[in-house]
């Protein structure tokens, strides 16, 4: 009840600094020194916070698209022997820093959202991927047994059966690549893509604390609010099925 | 009728199940008996091709299993298994209408099945068929599971130890229910269970399966009174085969003129019931419910494999 009291408080004061950031100027007045400007005002901080949502849901259904794909082909029986392959991908998707992604996309795809993306992309692969691989493996032997019997075909056991199964853990894994991908992208700023970081960087290079301070704490609060929002499907998904 | 014709399934060089041949006639209850790893599941699920048969073959009125795809072959034939295997994300109603959906009966029409098996099942539609399985009791999901496997109306069921996961009291009433909607239906069951006693009170005939072979396939009083093999008698339990008998036969069938004092036994107890009525009452004959009295002496008579063998 408290958490949701909070919850509810910080997206209030999510969106009303997003709409009137000036009004919180003298909130973040302590925090400059020789008469800098408390508030960042090169870009309309909404336009940045809408465009790093836009980045990253992007990112996140592009790499929850691919890895379920994957993660279903090689738990069919012609796709066993492709595990490991797939395995390798994802977790060296997740091992390659993306700073690294962005100074090799950079030369190929220019500066921009394309280099951006692409690094979000590789690095959200693994959690969706593992995740649905523990869901469509761990699934209750006798509803498998079950499924079959009843003459179900294998993909009619899918689509019915196994994911809908699977979707709690599924879900498990958009949240971690969704809240990863946020505070990630903002070294896209590096770049020139258009991202909350482009207020943290400004912040860093001119001494404003004030800057860094609203950059770090808008991702924040939204990455509080998206691991929450998850939390909250995954629940109502468990619940469905009879899950705690 | 199923014909099951010289079933081997090999596993790693070593047979499972080793050249099994039985017949269940049509209307009838098999019950598959066996220790664990004696190949009654793997033989039950070669009917259905759950397990393909590495040899032999499976008639089911005389057409051969393998000419038909597996998942429409398992749409035709009623299965239910231990733990009920209920899907949780559906509702009973929706698990009840999986096959007749799968089958693309009209929606009206699965409405009236689903309704109409929940009502056998003595579960009020009204109150149960929205409801998910988790929100049911352990009793409950196994109706559920058997109504489910019985929803297109298949001449064959099969099941699996449906009623392992159960305690004591709701599996006599389970297996009574079944066994009453079995004839009612005229449903060819076979059943796989471990318990003895199942397999006697609901059987019209038993396997008894050792080490993947059928050591015996007969009526539960041969089964009893005449077991082929030692391991069949050990299975059967020395100790209990006086009771499986009395089991066998209802107290109206020894009933003879005559008084008793105290209360009357229900018309289709079964003479063990009488028997345990005498014990525990103390008393030596019995009334029973439209007429007619049992006798400690009769129940005796009925019991010693030597008393029948001399009829």
């Amino acid at each position: 009840m408290i958490g949701r009291v909070l919850l509810a408080l910080a997206a209030a004061v999510l969106v009303a600094f997003l709409a009137s950031p000036d009004s919180f100027a003298a909130v973040f007045e302590p925090f400059t020194r020789n008469n800098a400007p408390p508030i960042y005002r090169q870009t309309p901080l909404w336009s940045l916070t809408l465009s790093h949502l836009t980045l990253v849901a992007l990112a996140v259904v592009a790499s929850t698209v691919v890895a379920l794909v994957l993660a279903v082909l090689v738990t069919r029986p012609a796709g066993r022997e492709f595990l490991p392959l797939a395995r390798t991908i994802t977790s060296v998707g997740q091992t390659f820093p993306p700073v690294a992604v962005l100074a090799l996309a950079v030369p190929i795809m220019g500066f921009g959202a394309g280099p951006t993306l692409v690094a979000l992309f590789l690095y959200g692969l693994l959690p969706v991927f593992e995740n649905t691989l523990a869901g469509l493996t761990t699934q209750p032997p006798n509803v498998t047994e079950a499924a079959r019997g009843m003459g179900l075909t294998p993909r009619q056991r899918l689509w019915q059966v196994e994911l809908p199964l699977a979707l709690p853990v599924i879900l498990g894994g958009m949240r971690l690549t969704a809240v990863i991908s946020l505070g990630t992208a903002t070294i896209g700023s590096t770049v020139a893509a258009r991202t909350l970081g482009e207020v943290i960087i400004a912040g860093l290079l001119s001494a404003n604390t004030a800057f860094v301070l609203q950059g770090g704490l808008v991702v924040g609060i939204i990455a509080v609010l998206i691991h929450e929002g998850f939390q909250a499907l995954e629940r109502r998904a468990r619940a469905r099925i009879g899950q705690a | 009728m199923i014909d099951i014709q010289n079933l081997t399934r090999i596993y790693d060089g070593r047979a499972a199940v080793d050249d099994v041949s039985l017949t269940v006639e049509a209307g009838q209850i098999a019950a598959l008996v066996g220790t664990s790893g004696s190949g009654k599941t793997t033989l039950l699920r070669m009917i259905n091709r759950l397990v393909e048969p590495s040899s032999g073959r499976v008639l089911i009125d005389g057409q051969d299993t393998r000419q038909v795809a597996p998942h429409l072959l398992r749409r035709r034939i009623g299965y239910a298994i231990q733990g009920h295997g209920l899907f949780p994300h559906r509702t009973v109603g929706q698990n009840i209408a999986t096959v007749p959906r799968l089958l693309g009966w009209d929606q009206a029409a699965i409405r009236d099945r689903v309704d109409e098996l929940l009502t056998l099942f003595q579960m009020e539609p009204d109150q149960f068929r929205d409801r998910m399985p988790h929100e049911l009791s352990g009793g409950q999901q196994q109706r559920v599971g058997v109504a489910r496997a019985l929803a297109a109306k298949p001449d064959l069921l099969l099941m699996d130890e449906p009623f392992g996961a159960l305690d004591p009291v709701i599996r006599a009433k389970a297996q009574a229910d079944l066994r009453d909607i079995q004839r009612r239906l005229g449903t060819t069951l076979i059943l796989v269970t471990h318990d003895m006693e199942e397999a006697v009170t609901l059987g019209d005939r038993i396997a008894v399966m050792d080490k993947g072979r059928l050591a015996q396939y007969a009526p539960p009083t041969e089964i009893l009174t005449a077991p082929a093999t030692p391991f069949v008698r050990d299975l059967i339990g020395l100790d209990q085969r006086p009771f499986h008998l009395l089991s066998l036969t209802p107290a109206h069938v020894l009933a003879r003129e005559g008084q008793a004092e105290g209360p009357a036994l229900p018309r289709d107890a079964t003479l063990r019931d009488a028997l345990a009525e005498c014990l525990w009452s103390g008393r030596d004959a019995l009334p029973v419910e439209g007429g007619g009295v049992i006798t400690l002496a009769a129940l005796r008579a009925q019991a010693a494999p030597q008393a029948r063998a001399a009829e």
